[in-house]
């Protein structure tokens, strides 16, 4: 079973401990803008919302790579970025449509969240759970469980009628 | 180690320089706080009027700011305080510090006054001092959205001061977000007296971890012993306002002014009234507390504005001090106060203060300009919020802080004001618990309990439990005098510490005790800096920091005669409501005498309050000021 990130937006509170946990983790210095996930900032709206690949079936990435260093990895279920292959040209970085193509400027590469190769760190340390590593098929049912509450409250009470 | 900077920036004559933090300065005080304390000393002329261009206003992150640190984006502000004409610390949460630290820099230090209003522009290794007269008269909410569009860069982080602050309230706070402030002792004042208005922050460099992978290991240890918390369960839910119910029933409140000490009406504003109000909790930096609320404006001009908060302080100044009791009011008046950037504790205090007065006819309508002062008056709040602002009437009274404003309604009034050193207490009644008591009156910045909170947290736990956290014999009887010197001192050198690395409190000792010992202090500052410091030379550091703040007071002309309670908490007993434990209550005199003496010889001062020469020869201190950084 193929696994993905879920985001659930009303439970992120905004500390952007995500961002500090990936950079720390993959250049081991706490440095937000070189992590792989963002979570954006709305001051005065809402606390934030977590940004990173969304690891696209048809994704744009893939399309426009020159050199075939993206590709889709079937057994995590992401969008692999092959760094032997890439040769830095950052047409990635313009075509996705979530910004989630990021440019490490100091190690002067392109970066994309690679779900830390099927165990991500961000959702290790996000308290609220905000951010689940799910099975696919679970990804949909819990949100339509969710989103079915109201509803079956009300064919209870309906039955008892 | 850490690549950080210092930078000195005069407004006066627009000079900007930059230098680097020793390892010796940063092993004798670490960060925060504790560097801040070093750089007032050194760098504030001694006795310098606090609102001239002498004074400095520090702008200090945390040693592990914006790192692993659970919670670490703690930002401590410090200048001398227009409001006690000692030492000013004020700490903000947010995100600010951290950024602060991506941009390159650790520590400001600002001195003089630039001639028109400015903002301070600090991007990835700069900082400039650019026009902000477009942004004066402009609210805390405006101007950093307006910096913003400016720059054309939504992820800048600002903290800025309100109209209370550019009018030169005495305890206009500072505001970073929607509402983290650095409330206490007027540091949004000394901003406004340099005119200013904000310093925005943006950075994508790199703060180094010297060893993620025991980093890792220790957040996940710290994060786990705080989610497994008792208190932490309620804390995530209801923030700060879950302290609010059992306060009331014990019955230590300051409820309108000091009239008593439980509001008998006091369920409307316990925390469960918030829930159908509360639109959800946020996190400051890094932080799994997530203990603020967020809130749309109920009803008045701001209605269906976003919002967050309120603290429990400023509940209980609104709602217990004023006696404002329907919780929709206290969103509107938190809302306002943080608008403005006015200190919301020193808010309560003064105008409860000025309510009591009047109702005993000491001060008339003349004074209150025809303002009718009641109990509970929603409107009149709202109008005493703008009119402080604006300094306007009544409000340019009570906007000088107690001592100015004592001065000016005549010495007979100075009862009724409830300060320490010139900064007003906050929503709660220290009648009954002696510990607690000398806790808000030695604090090194006037009336506080964020300088130390003892005896709470010692009454519920085994003795055993106690003998071996505090390392020293303490009561369990919430009442005690014996042992509250101790108690004061080990609490002011754990807080310290936190404040020192930029953790916020409800990480540590404050939340519970079972949570971060010296030992993980130590772990935390290891594993992120590389710097090797055992428990006891980082408590040396918590005890260097505070003596370091306790000399620059003394310099300022203080001592034992600015560490006592309110003399109304000796002479006037608290009624016959709440636990039996808390009616009928004062201070006794000698016993309080007593305890102060041992909090002093805790500290390795003498019995005027002074460190001795051996204590400042031990913590390195005889040579200050030293001027290294």
């Amino acid at each position: 079973m193929t696994k993905m990130l879920v985001v659930d937006h009303l439970k992120c509170t905004g500390c952007r401990l995500c961002e500090v946990v990936c950079s720390v983790n993959k250049n081991g210095v706490s440095n937000p803008a070189r992590a792989r996930i963002a979570v954006i900032g709305w001051e005065n709206i809402c606390p934030g919302i977590p940004m990173m690949c969304q690891q696209c079936e048809m994704a744009p990435c893939m399309s426009v790579c020159p050199v075939g260093a993206l590709t889709r990895d079937e057994n995590i279920g992401r969008v692999s970025l092959n760094y032997d292959l890439c040769i830095g040209c950052k047409l990635c970085v313009a075509v996705c449509p979530f910004g989630a193509m990021g440019i490490d400027a100091a190690a002067r590469r392109v970066i994309k969240c690679d779900l830390c190769d099927g165990d991500p760190m961000c959702v290790k340390f996000c308290e609220t759970k905000a951010l689940q590593f799910l099975d696919e098929s679970q990804a949909k049912t819990a949100k339509m469980r969710l989103a079915t509450t109201g509803l079956s409250e009300l064919i209870r009470k309906f039955a008892i009628q | 180690m850490q690549e950080q900077k210092i930078a000195y920036i005069d407004l006066s004559t627009g000079e900007i320089r930059t230098g680097h933090i020793p390892e010796k300065i940063r092993r004798m005080y670490l960060g925060g706080r504790g560097i801040a304390a070093y750089l007032l000393y050194n760098h504030v002329p001694e006795r310098c009027d606090p609102l001239s261009p002498d004074n400095a206003f520090i702008v200090s992150a945390g040693l592990v700011g914006g790192t692993l640190a659970p919670s670490s984006g703690r930002c401590d502000l410090a200048a001398k305080s227009p409001l006690t004409g000692l030492l000013g610390s004020s700490n903000m949460g947010g995100f600010f510090a951290p950024e602060l630290r991506f941009a390159g820099f650790d520590h400001l230090v600002i001195k003089g006054k630039a001639n028109t209003p400015v903002y301070l522009w600090v991007h990835d290794g700069e900082i400039e001092i650019r026009d902000a007269s477009h942004l004066w008269g402009k609210d805390t909410r405006e101007t950093p959205s307006i910096i913003r569009k400016n720059h054309q860069d939504e992820e800048i982080k600002v903290m800025c001061i309100g109209e209370a602050g550019e009018n030169l309230v005495h305890f206009a706070n500072i505001i970073t977000g929607t509402k983290n402030a650095a409330g206490r002792t007027g540091m949004g004042c000394v901003m406004g007296s340099k005119n200013l208005k904000a310093v925005a922050a943006r950075g994508t460099r790199d703060v180094p971890i010297s060893n993620p992978e025991k980093a890792f290991e220790q957040l996940e240890r710290l994060s786990g012993m705080i989610r497994d918390n008792e208190v932490f369960k309620g804390f995530s839910i209801m923030g700060t306002l879950m302290f609010h119910e059992p306060s009331n029933i014990i019955g230590r409140l300051r409820v309108r002014n000091l009239l008593s000490n439980q509001d008998p009406a006091g369920e409307s504003l316990y925390a469960d009234k918030l829930e159908k109000l509360s639109i959800g909790m946020a996190a400051c930096f890094g932080c799994t507390v997530h203990c603020r609320h967020r809130y749309i404006v109920p009803e008045g001009p701001c209605q269906g504005t976003y919002s967050e908060g309120p603290e429990w302080s400023t509940l209980g100044a609104l709602g217990t001090e004023l006696n404002v009791g329907r919780m929709e009011a206290i969103l509107v008046g938190n809302h306002l106060l943080n608008k403005y950037g006015i200190d919301s504790l020193e808010f309560g205090s003064m105008l409860s203060w000025a309510i009591e007065l009047y109702e005993k006819g000491i001060i008339d309508d003349v004074v209150t300009g025809g303002v009718k002062l009641d109990w509970g008056d929603e409107d009149m709040m709202y109008q005493m919020i703008e009119q402080i602002a604006r300094r306007e009437g009544l409000g340019d009274i009570l906007a000088d802080g107690p001592l100015r404003a004592i001065e000016k309604l005549g010495e007979e009034t100075g009862f009724y004001n409830l300060h320490v050193k010139g900064m007003s207490l906050l929503h709660t009644d220290e009648r009954a618990t002696p510990a607690m008591a000398l806790g808000v009156s030695t604090s090194t910045r006037g009336a506080d309990h964020l300088r130390s909170r003892p005896g709470v947290d010692a009454i519920s736990l085994p003795q055993e439990t106690r003998d071996s956290l505090f390392g020293f014999a303490v009561p369990a009887d919430f009442h005690s005098y014996e042992g509250s010197g101790k108690l004061v001192h080990w609490h002011e050198l754990m807080f310290a510490l936190s404040d020192a690395l930029g953790v916020c409190k409800f990480q540590v000792f404050f939340l519970s005790p079972s949570t971060m010992s010296s030992d993980d202090y130590c772990k935390l500052v290891q594993y992120i800096t590389g710097m090797e410091l055992s428990p006891t030379e980082m408590m040396e550091a918590a005890e260097r920091i505070y003596t370091m703040e306790r000399m620059f007071n003394i310099r300022e002309g203080a001592g034992r005669k600015d560490d006592y309670p309110p003399e109304r908490y000796f002479v006037d007993p608290t009624p016959a409501l709440g636990l039996p434990g808390f009616q009928g209550k004062t201070l006794d005199r000698e016993k309080y005498e007593q305890q102060l003496d041992e909090y002093y010889q805790a500290h390795g001062w003498d019995n005027d309050g002074i460190p001795t020469p051996e204590t400042i020869d031990n913590l390195g201190l005889a040579k200050e000021p030293t001027y290294i950084i």
